[in-house]
């Protein structure tokens, strides 16, 4: 067999190297910390507190989205399904809190079940992608790009093919209002980050889903139940996308099924990987994802008050994501 | 062929090599001959591995130098080396499953016709050199429809077709059955012929004192010994590599004579008619508290089929697994493992570690029921249990933190023993258990059974390695082509009863056939 491999002797001495590991474990906070003191230098009003209210509010919803992308792909999967997902969860929230005076079908509840529903039918969406995954075994990407098409067309049916307007005062309070100067949705932002990181770090369940992204058949012989794990993932991403869509949906004040939460999916998985997550699977990482989420938000930023053009920001991100996928497969081949 | 005289074809000399200050390879120095099998001993961590990688250009020296057919030679890359003639042949071939045998045979060097790659000159080229080293394959095939052991042989008809000067064979035999091993060793006697110089890295015995002219032996980084094969024993050899007295070894034997006690025990494991179209045919056996019952048979015999089906992790069309007088209807891993029975998986790679995890977490994971509370992990808990493994077995690792995709394949292994007793289970099914590790981590493992088997488990052990089974088994159950041929116990144990029952199947067929 090998002999000394050089894993084995640098884990000996442990001497700190800028090698391709480091660079994915660190990478992400180094080019996020590099932005941000370039913004501060150059971009006017970047550092006002307005300007930073205003970044949290913009990545709330990605980086919901994200950490439920962040399970699936930890697990070996992928969910192209979460920006469908988010439409569903805007047209169940606008149907149900909306009186049938109003919107044809609207049921006129109290804005907490309203928004309980809507979470419950991600919910749904993610236990039926995790059904289809696990247990009939369609892979991952055919399962959730079904869905991807045919959820927002299920969005669509929901609201009559149109925009349902939401002026609710409750729902704007989420949108607008600050708990000690933090924005209510980057406040829950945070607190479903805490949640993820706990799952992931302290509980069977998080030691089982990196398992089962890392060996899937070694899982399946050391008896962990491989089944339930992925269904579980899924079903938790559909309710973290739920989520993220009823927060869209409170910024623009309108459930639209047709662009609510369009592209989310490229961007949960690029801050998934940007973050040092392997896109394989078996490494799960919660604070690289929210970084990568913040920091394709703050280049965005950047690079509109810099007056880039949409069309050059995407080449910039695009840039981006290949880097984060080339360190990644660098790392691996040096292993 | 070659005279005294001549140069080496390859020669090392005073090569050093550290990775992050440590030294990996301290100042070796080899000379290969054309025409010699030169084999390449040592326990992990000796720096075989280094070494090789140091000839074919995957790492660079940090001192000494690589003389190659008289010149020094700078190979900055692995194809560096293959184009200078320098083959490499692992233990997992490393080839294109879905392509054809010629395909594979040609790979990077297809002959061309017309600017598209000549298939006609191909599948006709690929066959002669084929049938020229005694291969029978149909060079139109995926590869990957070939078994294992025609595959490796494809594998290195591909490496000497190319003009060699130097073979490189890394384990070779590790996963071939006897025959294919003949049909390798022949091969590489008419490598010898044609003055090729040969490496031979194996952990087997037998192969090194059959086929190799000269043996190097390193451990821990330096060279122990360089010389004719000839001039060493066995227990010599041995001994070198492991840099321990010859009268240590005999330690870890089972001892034999307890076989009255274990008869009187009640079994805990009964097996009872697995059946599987094509796959098993009616396998029965029976497993008491403290008896190691050992399953003897070719590569492809069922063995590895019958632990994976008592343990669940096959379909089957018929057979019961009772556990304690207790017949469980779910036939999957999980109700397995709830029962008592463990499986220690073949492929240590595919089906055992998970690589990135660290070696705590790959202990813990099959019992994070029993290490958490309302589904929270207890660190402490899993320290414990982990901190008492790594000793027990003696993991050697910079700590529990470590990944575990960095360890040796000994200790790869050790942290899946650790898995499984973490089970605390009363059955454990060893397949392959000394597969691929160093001769130390070996006789560890031997004697870890024993132990085990002493404190009352029950265990299943198969191997490749007839020796293995004929020591460390109370009952040997000798299969072949999937079905049950006897029962071998106690005294009657040996490499040549094994033999004779597989031989006498065979004999019994070729008869029916006439």
């Amino acid at each position: 067999m090998t002999a000394v491999t050089p894993g084995e002797v640098t884990s000996r001495i442990r001497a700190p190297r800028i090698t391709a590991d480091w660079v994915r474990d660190k990478g992400v906070y180094i080019a996020l910390v590099l932005l941000i003191v370039f913004n501060v230098l150059f971009t006017p009003h970047f550092n006002e507190f307005s300007n930073v209210q205003l970044i949290m509010r913009q990545v709330a919803a990605v980086l919901i989205v994200s950490l439920g992308m962040l399970m699936v792909i930890g697990t070996g999967g992928i969910d192209l399904s979460v920006g469908a997902t988010m439409a569903i969860a805007g047209s169940v929230l606008g149907l149900a809190v909306s009186d049938g005076a109003a919107v044809s079908g609207g049921l006129g509840l109290d804005l907490t079940l309203s928004i309980i529903l809507a979470i419950l039918a991600g919910l749904l969406v993610g236990l039926f992608n995790g059904f289809v995954v696990g247990v009939l075994g369609v892979q991952p990407l055919v399962a959730t790009l079904s869905l991807l098409v045919a959820g927002r067309g299920l969005a669509l049916v929901l609201t009559s093919g149109g925009l349902v307007q939401l002026f609710i005062p409750g729902l704007n309070k989420l949108s607008v209002n600050n708990l000690w100067g933090l924005p209510y949705v980057i406040v829950i932002a945070l607190v479903l980050v805490a949640i993820v990181a706990v799952l992931v770090r302290r509980t069977t369940f998080g030691y089982r889903l990196v398992a089962i992204g890392g060996n899937r058949r070694a899982s399946v012989l050391a008896g962990l139940p491989v089944r339930r794990t992925i269904i579980t993932v899924y079903a938790l991403s559909g309710a973290l996308a739920a989520i993220a869509g009823i927060i869209a949906t409170a910024r623009t004040h309108a459930a639209d099924p047709s662009y609510l939460g369009l592209g989310y999916e490229l961007n949960a998985i690029t801050a998934v990987v940007v973050g040092g997550s392997a896109l394989a699977g078996g490494k799960v990482r919660v604070l690289g994802t929210v970084a990568g989420a913040v920091l394709m938000q703050v280049l965005t930023s950047t690079l509109a008050a810099h007056n880039y053009k949409d069309s050059q920001t995407e080449i910039v991100q695009a840039a981006i994501i290949i880097a984060a996928v080339y360190i990644q497969r660098s790392s691996r081949s040096s292993e | 062929m070659t005279t005294a005289n001549q140069q080496p074809t390859l020669s090392v000399l005073g090569a050093s090599k550290r990775f992050a200050g440590v030294i990996a390879l301290n100042d070796v120095s080899i000379d290969l001959w054309p025409g010699e099998v030169h084999a390449l001993v040592g326990e992990n961590g000796a720096g075989k591995s280094t070494l090789i990688k140091l000839i074919t250009g995957v790492y660079q020296l940090d001192e000494g130098e690589v003389r190659y057919q008289g010149e020094v030679a700078h190979f900055r890359s692995p194809r560096d080396a293959q184009l200078a003639g320098i083959q490499t042949i692992y233990q997992e071939v490393h080839l294109a499953p879905q392509l054809s045998v010629a395909r594979n045979v040609f790979l990077g060097r297809e002959p061309h016709r017309w600017g598209s790659i000549d298939l006609r000159r191909m599948n006709r080229e690929s066959a002669e050199i084929l049938a020229r080293y005694g291969i029978v394959a149909d060079v139109k095939r995926p590869l990957g429809e070939l078994g294992l052991g025609v595959q490796q042989m494809v594998a290195v008809a591909r490496a000497v077709s190319a003009d060699a000067g130097v073979v490189i064979m890394d384990e070779p035999t590790s996963s071939l059955e006897p025959r294919e091993v003949d049909k390798l060793l022949n091969v590489v006697g008419l490598l010898k012929e044609q003055g090729v110089a040969i490496v031979y890295v194996s952990h087997k015995l037998d192969e090194i004192f059959r086929a190799c002219d000269k043996v190097t032996v390193l451990r821990d980084g330096k060279l122990v010994s360089t010389g004719p094969v000839a001039e060493l024993n066995r227990l010599q050899l041995i001994s070198r590599m492991l840099g321990r007295d010859a009268s240590d070894l005999e330690t870890s034997r089972t001892q034999f004579g307890r076989d009255s006690e274990i008869a009187a025990e009640e079994p805990v494991l009964v097996v009872k008619d697995l059946a599987r179209r094509l796959v098993l045919d009616d396998i029965s056996l029976v497993v008491r508290p403290g008896e190691v019952v050992g399953l003897a048979g070719l590569l492809g015999s069922g063995r590895s089929e019958t632990a994976k089906a008592i343990f669940g992790a096959m379909p089957l069309d018929a057979g019961s697994v009772t556990m304690n007088g207790h017949t469980y209807a779910r036939n999957t891993p999980a109700s397995r493992i709830h029962s008592g029975v463990a499986l220690l998986p073949e492929d240590r790679k595919v089906e055992g570690i998970i690589p990135g995890m660290s070696i705590k977490d790959n202990i813990a994971l099959a019992s994070l029921d029993q290490l958490s509370r309302a589904g929270f992990v207890s660190r402490k808990k899993q320290d414990e249990i982990v901190d008492i493994f790594m000793k027990r077995l003696r993991i050697k690792a910079s700590g529990p933190d470590q990944k575990v995709q960095e360890l040796s394949g000994g200790n790869q292994q050790k942290v899946l023993l650790a898995r499984l007793l973490c089970l605390n289970p009363k059955v454990l099914l060893l397949d392959e258990p000394t597969r691929g590790i160093d001769v130390g981590a070996k006789a560890e493992v031997q004697a870890l059974v024993a132990e085990l088997a002493a404190k009352g488990m029950g265990v299943v052990l198969i191997s490749s390695e007839l020796e293995e089974v004929v020591e460390g088994s109370d009952t040997v159950l000798v299969l072949r082509d999937g079905a049950a041929l006897g029962s071998l116990f106690g005294d009657e144990i040996s490499e040549d009863a094994i033999m004779t029952m597989i031989a006498g199947a065979a004999a019994d067929e070729s008869e029916a056939a006439h």
